[in-house]
């Protein structure tokens, strides 16, 4: 009885209850044949763990001691199973089960039981073990059973983009991210193999206790960044990432990109706390990805036309501003510059809350457009706002958070990279981390095209295509997980003060700062100041808003069409569309490499008809993987002889290997 | 030092639109004409205000917010600023990237109203204006990690009020190049020649007049007010800059803070006289030269 009674408090447990819960939400569904009731049940489920997690998370944010629970499996050599959850798990949980609560409530309306007779079950079952397994990420301690969660992460995931299997485009998608995230999990089995001739054992050592020197650490740390760093969409290893957050279901999308990313990131971040000292190129090289990712995925989402495309190539330059504060905060470490640690952690964290609140609210928000429109092309659409007046403020919510405006959560976390920057401008002798300042500040500027290009093209004007306006408003199932998202993101920016409490005890506990030196140092940030402001903000918006529609009632108020310019019969297709929006912008970096527009030519005094064509390009996965690839399978073909395809065959060769292991290992 | 404050704020908001009329003047008095009276931006805004509105069909609620947040975030972001000697109203640690965020804010709700009009000439205005202002953003960030490095401080009101004559004998080169770079971004910032003409209203290079076409009434009011008070807050930052007289009365600051912002006035007139705008496809050009100005100056400072 006590034992049950501890088990119940214990937060360590009710976030593994919760996992477990979640996991097996969508099994009970599988055995009821009607559609409908599973996925209703699998809800409920959901949100009630998501709770008894998100206590238990909280409780380990505000200190409550952390068990580690361990569990003897009967696997050989894998040593024991250990299960525990520290700040940061704990800070990584919290929006992924947010975003479960949410994702679940959206599918009951999007895949829902009487549109989709078949998927639906599918897909809430793969759901919720695409959480679980996630969520087991960030709680294995044993690096065998990070390997598991990571498959299963990996699979379900896959399956779960793989819903709309009969469209060549899914399948293309399909094929080059199970091909990624195959590559990756292979640095993850050298990274484990290696940390466990390092500490000699597969459980996670303790935190900064390694000592490991000589060519062993930079491979860990290659194989680290190569494994974790391919999931969270890391420049160059990005390119399954716009495909495949593209083709899945919305709310699937949502999970990906606003969570499984950011597991990637866990990875890395976990596995440099590891050791006690790490070399100063290694935070250089994380800043400089951040860097590359952070301007090339902008660049990639301005150039965009597939609204889903152009959210998912947002997410690399996200994951890209999550780095650069990394790489500040490695570099900060190497160099004994604690500023630069606590400024550089508490953007990364609190960029990674952000990016799970307003990436996911963006995704589901794509869902309704898609639902609206029955296209992903955005040059097509125009006027959503009349159509769906509900999700049109909701997503100009996002647009703005994610751009980093005042007054939304966006800007507090690059608040504190841009502090990182100047303070390292005015202290120190050599201040290369101030560059940052100006790049993030483009970047900045590149994210403000891309999203207002996106609402503009969107939501404002009129359809561009009378075909794209067939549906209307979402149901509220599907508003409801966008309302929270967009609540958490006002509150959030508006109280900038709340986040920070949020990251203190990660930091505080991930890079040993002391309590007193971590609020000595943020407190140069003046977050009550930036509450205030923001709030002044919103009172002046008020009373302009207010006094002008008092001054405009008094005059007379005509409603006629937009002004032409004296041209008489303006249409729709006149309208500047999202691709004639950026190719201002484009057109400044075609000395870099086409546009992959086919354009006609034209000839004589009458041209006979011609076609323009504008394809979606992937340039590096087009240009470079894809010969490479060519180019090995070339070389290797012989090799295919042995790749029968029977499964007998493939548990031979796995004997087979392990015989001879043995026999090695023997000698 | 009630009096003080209120004298600030009663500068800062009645002050724009009379830079408008100077730089008018100036234009008039190199063409040869008489121009218009100075106040007469003080004579159009009241018209406009009593001017009845007319609203397309297809424009919802963000074509009326436009305004009312561009200006909003233009009047606090006019607060962060020192005017000559005069600390900022509001000023704290970081607040340049609050400033720089703000004018963000009111950029996003601009441009969305522009598009919210569906019409083409809006659209283009709008792209240039997102464009240009992306080119423009890193150049503002230069300037301000220089100036941080320089006065070792964090907050506008130190950064601006720091350069004085003997910080430019001491650092001549970087000051040069930061003023000269300022006053590119502060012509591209608020749509001025070489950059864009606000005279005319339908060419085909238009940015920021054609985005308002549809504007009418006191919301356009509104937008032209905001678009001066831009000019006059950028403005007062390439005063600090480029003439930082101090004199120990208050009072005498304030007559030389008016009387330097109207020498700016006179300039940016004269810039306009004499110069042709820029074909579009040489403004990029200029202002990523602006950008390496900047970054110049920054590496002068810091090696």
């Amino acid at each position: 009885m006590i034992f049950v009674w501890h088990i119940a408090v214990d937060p360590v447990a009710n976030i593994l209850g919760a996992i477990l819960l979640i996991g097996l939400s969508g099994l009970p569904g599988l055995f009821i044949k009607r559609p409908g009731p599973g996925q209703k049940m699998s809800v409920v489920i959901t949100i009630c763990a998501s709770i008894l997690g998100m206590t238990g998370a909280m409780r380990i944010l505000g200190g409550a001691p952390s068990v580690n629970y361990l569990l003897e499996w009967p696997i050989p050599f894998f040593d024991p199973c250990m299960l525990s959850a520290d700040p940061l798990s704990a800070l990584f949980l919290l929006p992924l089960l947010l975003s479960a609560s949410c994702s679940s409530i959206y599918g009951l309306a999007y895949i829902s039981a009487s549109e989709h007779p078949g998927t639906e079950k599918q897909v809430t079952f793969f759901s919720g073990l695409l959480l679980a397994s996630m969520a087991s990420v960030l709680v294995a301690r044993n690096g065998v059973l990070l390997l598991f969660a990571w498959e299963i992460m990996a699979l379900s995931s896959w399956l779960l983009l793989m819903t709309n299997k009969k469209d060549a485009e899914v399948q293309r998608a399909g094929m080059v991210y199970l091909l990624c995230t195959h590559t990756g999990t292979m640095a993850l089995f050298v990274l484990f193999s290696l940390l466990r001739a390092e500490s000699g054992s597969f459980l996670f050592p303790a935190i900064h206790s390694l000592t490991t020197g000589g060519l062993t650490l930079p491979i860990i740390l290659l194989a680290a960044l190569i494994g974790f760093g391919a999931k969270a969409g890391i420049m160059p290893m990005h390119i399954w990432l716009p495909g495949a957050h593209a083709n899945a279901p919305s709310h699937v999308s949502a999970l990906m990109s606003g969570i499984m990313l950011k597991i990637g990131l866990y990875g890395i971040i976990r596995v440099v706390s590891f050791f006690v000292e790490l070399p100063l190129w290694f935070g250089w090289l994380i800043l400089s990805l951040g860097i590359i990712s952070a301007v090339t995925g902008i660049v990639m989402a301005t150039a965009q036309r597939d609204l889903k495309r152009i959210l998912a190539c947002s997410s690399i330059e996200n994951i890209g501003i999550i780095s650069i504060g990394l790489g500040i905060a490695l570099v900060g470490m190497q160099s004994g510059n604690r500023l630069l640690v606590v400024f550089g952690l508490v953007g990364a964290f609190m960029h990674i809350i952000n990016h799970a609140l307003f990436k996911p609210l963006l995704f589901l928000g794509s869902g309704v457009i898609i639902h609206a429109t029955g296209t992903r092309q955005i040059d097509r659409m125009g006027g959503l706002s009349i159509t769906l007046p509900r999700t049109a403020p909701l997503f100009l919510v996002g647009c703005l958070a994610i751009c980093g405006l005042p007054p939304l959560n966006g800007f507090v976390g690059e608040l504190f990279l841009y502090f990182a920057a100047f303070s390292n401008g005015i202290s120190a002798p050599l201040p290369v981390v101030a560059f940052i300042a100006p790049i993030l500040a483009l970047v900045g500027g590149l994210a403000l095209i891309t999203f207002v290009k996106l609402y503009g093209t969107i939501f404002l004007g009129t359809a561009r295509d009378a075909s794209a306006t067939k549906g209307g408003e979402a149901p509220f199932a599907m508003l409801i997980p966008m309302i929270l998202l967009t609540l958490a993101c006002l509150i959030t920016g508006v109280f900038a003060p709340l986040l920070l409490n949020l990251v203190e005890p990660v930091v505080v506990d991930y890079a040993a700062v002391p309590v007193e030196l971590f609020e000595r140092l943020v407190s140069i940030v003046p977050l009550q100041q930036l509450t205030m402001i923001n709030g002044l903000l919103l009172l002046v918006i008020l009373v302009i808003w207010v006094s002008w529609r008092f001054i405009v009632q008094r005059a007379p108020l005509a409603t006629t069409e937009t002004w032409g310019c004296g041209y008489l019969l303006p249409s729709r297709r006149m309208q500047y569309t999202g691709s004639s929006f950026s190719s201002l912008f484009t057109g400044l970096l075609r000395g870099s490499g086409g546009d992959g527009n086919r354009h006609p030519v034209l000839q004589g005094m009458f041209p006979a008809s011609a076609g323009f064509a504008s394809p979606t390009t992937e340039r590096i996965l087009d240009k470079i993987i894809i010969p490479i690839l060519l180019g090995a399978d070339w070389c290797l073909a012989w090799l295919r002889r042995t790749q029968s395809g029977h499964l007998h065959f493939y548990i031979l060769y796995i004997f087979a290997t392990l015989f001879v292991l043995m026999l090695w290992s023997h000698q | 030092m009630i009096a003080s404050i209120l004298l600030h704020v009663l500068i800062l908001l009645l002050m724009p639109p009379l830079l408008l009329g100077v730089i008018n003047k100036t234009k008039a008095g190199f063409a040869g004409r008489l121009g218009a009276p100075l106040l007469q931006p003080y004579y159009d805004l009241a018209r406009l205000m009593r001017k009845g509105s007319v609203f397309s069909r297809t424009t919802t609620w963000v074509f009326r917010a436009g305004p009312a947040v561009t200006l909003a975030a233009t009047l606090v972001a006019s607060l962060l600023i020192p005017l000559g000697n005069h600390p900022a109203i509001i000023s704290f640690n970081g607040d340049m990237i609050l400033f720089a965020y703000l004018f963000g804010l009111a950029r996003f709700f601009t441009t969305s109203a522009a598009l919210d009009t569906g019409s083409s000439f809006e659209g283009m205005g709008a792209a240039r204006e997102v464009t240009f202002a992306c080119l423009v953003e890193p150049t503002m960030f230069f300037i301000m990690v220089t100036l941080a490095r320089m006065s070792k401080s964090l907050t506008l009101t130190q950064m601006l009020t720091y350069p004085s004559f003997d910080v430019w004998f001491v650092a001549g080169a970087t000051m040069l190049l930061l003023v000269g770079a300022l006053f590119i971004a502060l012509l591209a910032e608020n749509c001025r020649i070489p950059f864009d003409d606000p005279n005319t209203h339908l060419e085909l290079t238009m940015i920021h007049e054609v985005m308002v076409l549809d504007h009418s009434g006191p919301a356009f009011g509104i937008i032209l007010y905001a678009a001066a008070l831009k000019l006059f807050v950028l403005g007062a930052i390439f005063v600090n800059l480029a003439l930082p007289f101090k004199t120990g009365n208050p009072f005498i600051n304030w007559a030389v803070f008016v009387a330097d912002m109207f020498m700016l006035a006179v300039l940016i007139g004269v810039v306009e006289s004499v110069m042709a705008r820029l074909r579009l496809v040489r403004i990029p050009q200029l202002l990523v030269a602006a950008t390496i100005l900047s970054a110049f100056a920054m590496l002068l400072i810091v090696r």
